[in-house]
């Protein structure tokens, strides 16, 4: 019987070959998911020479999505986002009491571990602590024994060994964050990690902007400038478009990274054109310190074409409200009189920071929510 | 929640005439005072003070303000539960400086409510004087605290269930005990 024996061997060739190549289909969202996490891969820019240690190798895992830690916006559902924004509402009026402290972290201890300078973020948390009765140290690297060579991970190492229950973490390298996440024991707050993320600023973003806008279901919201190199630009797309807006991008070609429509906003290149459409102007602060030299050519071009100036404004028949993550570089991307206006939100951003990080604390150092009984 | 199924300790009529009876030994200890302001204790605390007000200000012929106090930032046992307890924030839009303060809450058992709803008053200001009524007191203090007005008193074990209904949070008035005997019950009083 040769016929049948012949198609017998041609059946089961065709079963090996559909096999693999099923095997092969299978393997390769896996291999996607090891792949680091940022989906817009941050701008090339070289970070400065960085020590991370022995372990900072690529190709372990991403840290699971657990509300253990903070690390991005990305790991966040709708539900989380309005939870830590609800509880902020009640810490702001905590902060409007006579005694604006309350003792529901008594006894927790929190380092502020910042390897890039911060005026609002490391104060803001330190302030939080304060307010619910944690004690906060601030770690700045400028005078510690990283300008010996420690590195990363034993810096967070040995401030972990002082027994403290989280960190607070700054760093240039996108990821520094999730990679302390993942080897300590206590729990993580990313707060500024290079030009991936910046949770905490979106969140307090979005939480001003639901203050004065009652809701962001169906607003549109512009983002303005630096989207390159801004972790604020990452975190407030995800952010505000998990809680129901439209976001769109605007800024110079070069410094708008290929790919950001990806993450569900529009991009648009002239700042007249679109304006006059938008709730919502989020204004991004130009990081010269993150910009080389041939990414736009003046700085008065930038503040012609990308500034909110008086005069644009005024051409504007239509309020739109406005925000500034800080520092500003006053005439560049904003004008100062700009930032006076009624509709600028850029003070209430920084007032509000306290009570979103105050929630976002509490909720870390607590565990999650859920319903107990009084006794 | 307890359902109305079973009988009640405590019937819906019966819960009305305690709360009267709550106004009124308030309203005697307090005739004269100016300042007297009522604050519940969340959740059901806050309905309770809210109809004494309403009663007092029959009584004493003077507007008696009403604030609402949530004690979950200042629990004790914070470090010791493992889930973080919902926060619902605390709403006392008057100046308590110099007031005499009721705290209002619906049922008293092993005080530390109470001590943390102190604590936090004493943040909000300094009272001329806080004063506790509760509808009712369970017995098994564990901290030294007293409350001022009672509506009854329930003798029961640390295992047994107290369970408050209002109309406001419940749909329904009553006073539900279920009597459990050996392991501690989970959550104590509800």
């Amino acid at each position: 019987m040769p016929v049948s024996k012949r198609t017998a061997d041609v059946r089961r060739q065709k079963r090996e070959a559909r096999l693999q190549k099923s095997k092969a289909t299978r393997q390769e969202p896996r291999a996607k998911a090891a792949s680091p996490k940022p989906i817009i891969p941050p701008p090339a820019p070289t970070p400065k020479t960085q020590n991370l240690g022995p372990e900072a190798l690529p190709g372990r895992q991403p840290p699971a999505v657990s509300r253990k830690h903070l690390l991005g916006i990305e790991d966040l559902g709708r539900k989380e986002i309005e939870g830590i924004l609800d509880r902020a509402e009640t810490f702001l009026a905590v902060l409007k009491r006579p005694i604006p402290v309350v003792p529901a972290l008594r006894g927790k201890t929190i380092v502020n571990l910042f390897f890039e300078s911060s005026t609002r973020t490391s104060s803001s948390f330190n302030l939080a602590a304060s307010r619910l009765s944690a004690q906060c140290l601030s770690f700045s690297a400028g005078t510690s024994s990283v300008k010996k060579g420690e590195t990363l991970l034993d810096t967070a190492r040995n401030i972990e060994a002082m027994r403290v229950d989280g960190l607070v973490v700054r760093h240039s390298v996108p990821g520094a964050p999730h990679f302390l996440a993942r080897r300590l024991h206590c729990f993580v707050v990313n707060a500024g990690d290079g030009c991936h993320e910046h949770p905490t600023q979106a969140l307090l973003d979005a939480f001003t902007l639901r203050q004065r806008l009652g809701s962001l279901d169906g607003k549109k919201i512009l983002l303005v400038g630096d989207i390159a190199h801004s972790r604020v630009a990452r975190s407030d797309i995800l952010c505000f478009s998990k809680l129901g807006a439209r976001v769109a991008l605007c800024g110079p070609a070069t410094l708008i990274p290929r790919g950001i429509e990806d993450l569900g906003c529009e991009v648009f290149y002239s700042l007249d054109r679109v304006l006059y459409e938008v709730d919502v102007v989020g204004m991004l602060r130009v990081q010269a310190e993150r910009i080389g030299s041939s990414l736009f050519p003046t700085v008065r071009e930038y503040r012609q074409l990308y500034g909110l100036t008086r005069e644009r404004l005024a051409k504007l028949d239509k309020s739109v409200v406005i925000t500034h993550p800080g520092p500003v570089n006053w005439g560049v991307e904003m004008d100062y009189e700009v930032s006076e206006l009624p509709q600028s939100l850029v003070m209430n951003q920084v007032t509000n920071g306290v009570a979103v990080r105050m929630a976002v604390l509490y909720l870390l150092a607590g565990g999650s929510e859920g319903e107990v009984q009084h006794g | 929640m307890a359902s109305f199924a079973r009988k009640p300790a405590v019937s819906a009529a019966r819960v009305k005439k305690l709360v009267e009876k709550l106004g009124s030994e308030i309203a005697r200890r307090n005739r004269g005072e100016k300042s007297l302001s009522l604050v519940g204790i969340k959740r059901r605390g806050v309905p309770l003070a809210e109809r004494l007000a309403a009663q007092l200000e029959k009584l004493l012929k003077t507007k008696v303000p009403v604030g609402a106090i949530d004690i979950t930032l200042y629990r004790d046992d914070l470090q010791l539960v493992a889930e973080t307890p919902v926060v619902r924030g605390s709403e006392i839009d008057f100046d308590i400086n110099g007031k005499v303060v009721v705290l209002v809450d619906d049922v008293v058992y092993t005080g530390r409510t109470v001590r943390a709803a102190l604590t936090e008053l004493l943040d909000f200001g300094r009272p001329k004087a806080i004063q506790l009524a509760a509808l009712v007191d369970r017995g098994n203090r564990e901290l030294p605290i007293e409350p001022t007005f009672v509506g009854r008193k329930i003798a029961t074990g640390p295992s047994d269930l107290v369970d408050i209904c209002l109309e406001e949070t419940d749909g329904k008035d009553g006073v539900f005990v279920t009597r459990r005997t050996g392991r501690k019950a989970k959550g104590g009083c509800r």
